[in-house]
Parts: C-alpha cells; sequence; structure tokens
C-alpha cells in the first residue's frame, strides 16, 4: 500500500489534518463553537468554487474564505446566544453562493463532488507542503493561546475579571479553527467535517476526565480514524471519506456506551 | 485604608442610574454581606469595582487604588449560572485553568502552581472533590470547588456573588461558614451578595444595602430596620425578627423570600442587570 507514492501523501495529508482537528476540535467542544465551525466549512465551499472560477487554487480559496469568517465570528462577542441565528444564515448563504460559481464553471461535477466529500488521493505534493506549513502555524498559535484560551472557554467572567482579552482569544481561536476546517476539507469534504473535528474531541470527553489527556486522546483518536479509514478504503476500494465518518462514529458511540457503562456500575 | 471604598459613585447602564453618588467603605478583613432586591445592582458594583463597569462619577478605591481590570488583589467569584453543569473536566483542572490563565505562550504549571491550586482546595475542604468531574458535583460542593479559584494568589479583598443561588440549607450554611473562616485565616475583607440575610445573620461583621441608587453600610440591627428598608425599596417596609430570623415584609408579602422565589422559576438572578453590564 504505501509503495504508491500518492498513498504516502495521503497518509501525511491526512495525518497532519487528522491531529490538527483533534486538538483544535477539543477546544471547539469545550467552547461549544461546534456550529460555528461546522459553518466556517460551508463558507469554505464558497471560497473553493470562487477560486476555481477565478482559476486559483481550491485551497488558498478554502483557507481565505474561513479564515476572514472566522475572524469575522470571533470579533462578533462572546455572547453564542443570539449568534446561532447569524451563524446559521450566514452558511445558506455561503453554500447558495458556492452553487453560483459552480453553476458558472463548467467541470463543476467531479469539483464539486471533491470539494464536498474529499479527495485526499488527490492531494498532491504542492498542496502537502502547504496543509503541513499551514498545520504547523496552527498548532503553535494554539499553544501560545492555550491557557488563556482554556480559561476564556470554562469561565469567560472570571477570565475577563483578571484581565483575559476575550475578543483577541476567541478571534483567534476561530482564526486557526477556520485553517483546521480548510485542511480537513481536503481530507474529508466540506459537509463532513464534523467527522474530524468534533468526533473525535467528543469521544475523548467520554473517556477521560482531564484536560491535557482529553486533548492528546482526541488527537490520537483523530489519527488512528484517518488512518485506519484510508488503510480501509484501500483494501474495499470504497471512498475514504465514507470510511473515515463510519470509523469516527463508531469511536464516538462507543465511547458514549463505555461512560454509560462506567457510571452505572 | 480600607479594603474596597466608593466615594459618591454613580454607575449608568443604559438610561438607568444603579448607584447614584453612593459612598461606603468595607474595612479590610471584614465580612460583608451585600443584600438588596432583583436588579439593585448587586453584580455591577462588583463588576465596578472589578474595573469592568465604567464609572459616571465619584470614585472607586481597592485596597487605596484606583479600581483597574485585572487587580489581583481581588478574589472573584462570579453568579454560577449552571454552565458547568454538564462539564466532564476535574474540579482540579478547571481550578487550575484559573491559575495560569492569563499566561500567554508555552506556559507548563510549574510545582509551585501546582502547590497553590492545591493550598485553595485544602482551605474549602475541596481537595477530594476537585478529583471527580466538576459537572458531577452538587450545586453546594460545585461552589466550594469554585471559591477555592477565588483564593489563587491571596487577594486581600474577595467578591462573591450571590454564592447561595439555587443551594439547599445544609449547603448555604457549609458555604457561609467556610467563607467565614477564609475570611479569618487569610485576612482577607469579603463582600457577599445574597438574596437572604438570614443564612448570613450570624457571620456577618456588617451588611451593605442597595436600593433606589444607594448604598447602606453598617451593623445589622441599624440597617435592617423599617425606616432604612422602606427608603431603599421604595415601598412601605416592616421589619419582624423572631429570635435569630429576620424578616423583611412589604405588606403581608415576605421580599426576600419572593425575590428568591422568583429566581428559582425563571433561572438565573440579574439576567437584564448583568446583561446590561455585558452590553
Amino acid at each position: 500500500m504505501l509503495d504508491y507514492d500518492f498513498m504516502r501523501t495521503a497518509f501525511v495529508a491526512s495525518g497532519v489534518a487528522a491531529v490538527l482537528a483533534g486538538v483544535v476540535g477539543y477546544f471547539l467542544v469545550l467552547r461549544g463553537q461546534t456550529f460555528a465551525g461546522h459553518a466556517l466549512s460551508h463558507v469554505g465551499f464558497t471560497g473553493a468554487t470562487g477560486a476555481l472560477l477565478f482559476g486559483l487554487s481550491p485551497l488558498a480559496g478554502l483557507v481565505g474564505f474561513t479564515l476572514v469568517a472566522g475572524i469575522g465570528m470571533g470579533l462578533f462577542g462572546e455572547k453564542l446566544a443570539e449568534r446561532d441565528v447569524a451563524i446559521g444564515m450566514m452558511l445558506s448563504l455561503a453554500l447558495g453562493l458556492g452553487l453560483l460559481f459552480l453553476h458558472f464553471y463548467t467541470a463543476a461535477a467531479t469539483q464539486a463532488a471533491a470539494l464536498l466529500f474529499g479527495n485526499v488521493l488527490g492531494v498532491d505534493s504542492s498542496a502537502l507542503l502547504a496543509l503541513v506549513a499551514l498545520a504547523a502555524v496552527s498548532l503553535g498559535a494554539l499553544v501560545s493561546i492555550g491557557r488563556p484560551l482554556v480559561f476564556a472557554s470554562l469561565q469567560p467572567e472570571l477570565a475577563e475579571a483578571r484581565g483575559v482579552p476575550l475578543r483577541f482569544v476567541s478571534a483567534a481561536f476561530l482564526a486557526i479553527v477556520a485553517v483546521t476546517v480548510a485542511e480537513c476539507a481536503q481530507i474529508v469534504g466540506v459537509l463532513l467535517v464534523f467527522t474530524l473535528m468534533v468526533g473525535p474531541a467528543a469521544a475523548a470527553m467520554n473517556l477521560t476526565r482531564r484536560l491535557w489527556l482529553g486533548i492528546a486522546a482526541s488527537a490520537a483518536l483523530a489519527l488512528a480514524e484517518a488512518w485506519g479509514g484510508l488503510t480501509l478504503a484501500y483494501n474495499t476500494d470504497w471512498p475514504t471519506s465514507f470510511w473515515i465518518t463510519a470509523l469516527s462514529g463508531l469511536v464516538f458511540f462507543g465511547a458514549t456506551a463505555a461512560r454509560r457503562l462506567g457510571e452505572a456500575m | 485604608m480600607s479594603a474596597l471604598s466608593f466615594d459618591s459613585v454613580t454607575i449608568r447602564l443604559g438610561r438607568r442610574d444603579i448607584l447614584s453618588a453612593a459612598s461606603f467603605a468595607v474595612r479590610e478583613g471584614e465580612f460583608v454581606g451585600m443584600l438588596g432586591a432583583n436588579g439593585a445592582g448587586k453584580t455591577t458594583l462588583m463588576r465596578a469595582a472589578l474595573g469592568l463597569v465604567p464609572v459616571a462619577g465619584g470614585a472607586i478605591r481597592v485596597l487605596g487604588a484606583p479600581a483597574t481590570r485585572g487587580n489581583p488583589a481581588i478574589g472573584y467569584m462570579p453568579q454560577n449560572r449552571g454552565a458547568m453543569a454538564g462539564l466532564r473536566l476535574t474540579g482540579w483542572d478547571v481550578v487550575a485553568s484559573a491559575a495560569v490563565g492569563r499566561r500567554f505562550g508555552f506556559a507548563p504549571l510549574d510545582r509551585a502552581a501546582r502547590r497553590e491550586i492545591d493550598w485553595a482546595l485544602d482551605e474549602v475542604g475541596a481537595r477530594d472533590l476537585a478529583r471527580r468531574s466538576i459537572g458531577e458535583l452538587s450545586g453546594g460542593e460545585r461552589q466550594r470547588v469554585l471559591l477555592s479559584q477565588a483564593l489563587l494568589g491571596r487577594p486581600r479583598l474577595l467578591l462573591l456573588d450571590e454564592p447561595l443561588i439555587s443551594l439547599d440549607p445544609a449547603h448555604q450554611k457549609s458555604v457561609v461558614e467556610i467563607a467565614r473562616r477564609v475570611c479569618d485565616d487569610l485576612k482577607a475583607a469579603i463582600v457577599f451578595s445574597a438574596h437572604e440575610l438570614n443564612p448570613l445573620v450570624n457571620v456577618i461583621d456588617r451588611v451593605l444595602y442597595l436600593g433606589a441608587g444607594s448604598a447602606v453600610l453598617g451593623p445589622v440591627d441599624e440597617v435592617v430596620t423599617g425606616p432604612v428598608l422602606s427608603r431603599l425599596y421604595g415601598a412601605e417596609i416592616e421589619v419582624v425578627r423572631v429570635r435569630d430570623r429576620w424578616f423583611v415584609m412589604a405588606g403581608d408579602v415576605e421580599v426576600e423570600r419572593e425575590a428568591h422565589r422568583h429566581d428559582g422559576r425563571h433561572g438565573p438572578a440579574h439576567e437584564h442587570d448583568h446583561g446590561d453590564a455585558h452590553a
């Protein structure tokens, strides 16, 4: 399997994206912002189709659009409840625009499927380089805002009183989420970003009560699901994204059941 | 020098004056119970002392210095609105998040920080509770864990916003007793806001009553009187004392009890007053 160049590339690309998604996703779940992550992926669809239409790289379009949208959402403020409607509207608007771009772009059908459901086997070496570099920058940024981010996520009022700049932390975090969404979209597509960003993190929270252990577990689970999915896809010739979603779902429901069982005993 | 002083302070939220030219001074090391009707500005007063709400007039001083945001001399416990109810994270990790929460960059917890967290948990008798996940604890247990957070850095002024909310009488008693012990051990002044006087009346040094834009600080039997409270509530108030229990009555309605019941039905207290503060 690893004799093939495209398979080696696919393993590295999905591994990098999965670890990033596992770590960032943990904070996304902790902050209760999974819906914002979902919306960002749809904005990314608009960016990618727009880029295609104007002859640019879809990855550049994805990252550019999600970044702007992410920072915008972060600056909106901390009040989540009122934002749900705004985020939902933005999500539909973005998908609609993406559809329009595809309508004008002639080779629409294959590109649309790749954007919506991912095409990890189609990642070329220049895209791989971009994925690795973006992931490294994002993880570095996440480490540097890590402590204030945890504090602001768990207890925003106390964090504010202690002098944590909530708005900056929130915008910086959503910028990191935006890059992560763009990375995941390359692997599993914009519609299935949840599977790598939320599934492993939510499963990890069911498995441990410790913060750092939870983050590590989330990254490990995401990596295992991505590589497991690739291996299964290679052996069955079924789509990689299907296998990743299947494993992610299995792990999440398994972890939930395990926790319930543990609590009942 | 006083721990917290308000010198003819006016605080305006929107078009409403929460405080107008209110003055009082909390002494160092004293335990003050803060009472007042819903929306009287208890939360806002604390947020102003923390430098989170601007004053429209007057001066707030904390231990002699002007109120500023992020003042390490203040320990603060915000009102708990049940946000932690479903959280699967140990109490220890939650407390630790506050200990290093301001540091950007790679910031591992060093041994001194870990010892400080353990000390704070011991101080409120929550070392064992903190091993469990915060979402699994009962309301009273959770309050104790969260109270330990306010002690990190050994502040000289503690602002505790409604620590008794939605606790049963036994847990109310234990939280109040712990606060009293912390006050004595740390020689820290405490401002403890509450809906009812009775759980606090035997442990506090003085009472701070808010209402109608003013604040009155003094011994319980001088402040909790018909004339003073009638002015603060803007209604005819009668105070009835039966042995150790105090009843604040407006006509035939017990006002503090009503306020409490009101909270139980509609969830968090001071929602409006707090929401304004955020806007």
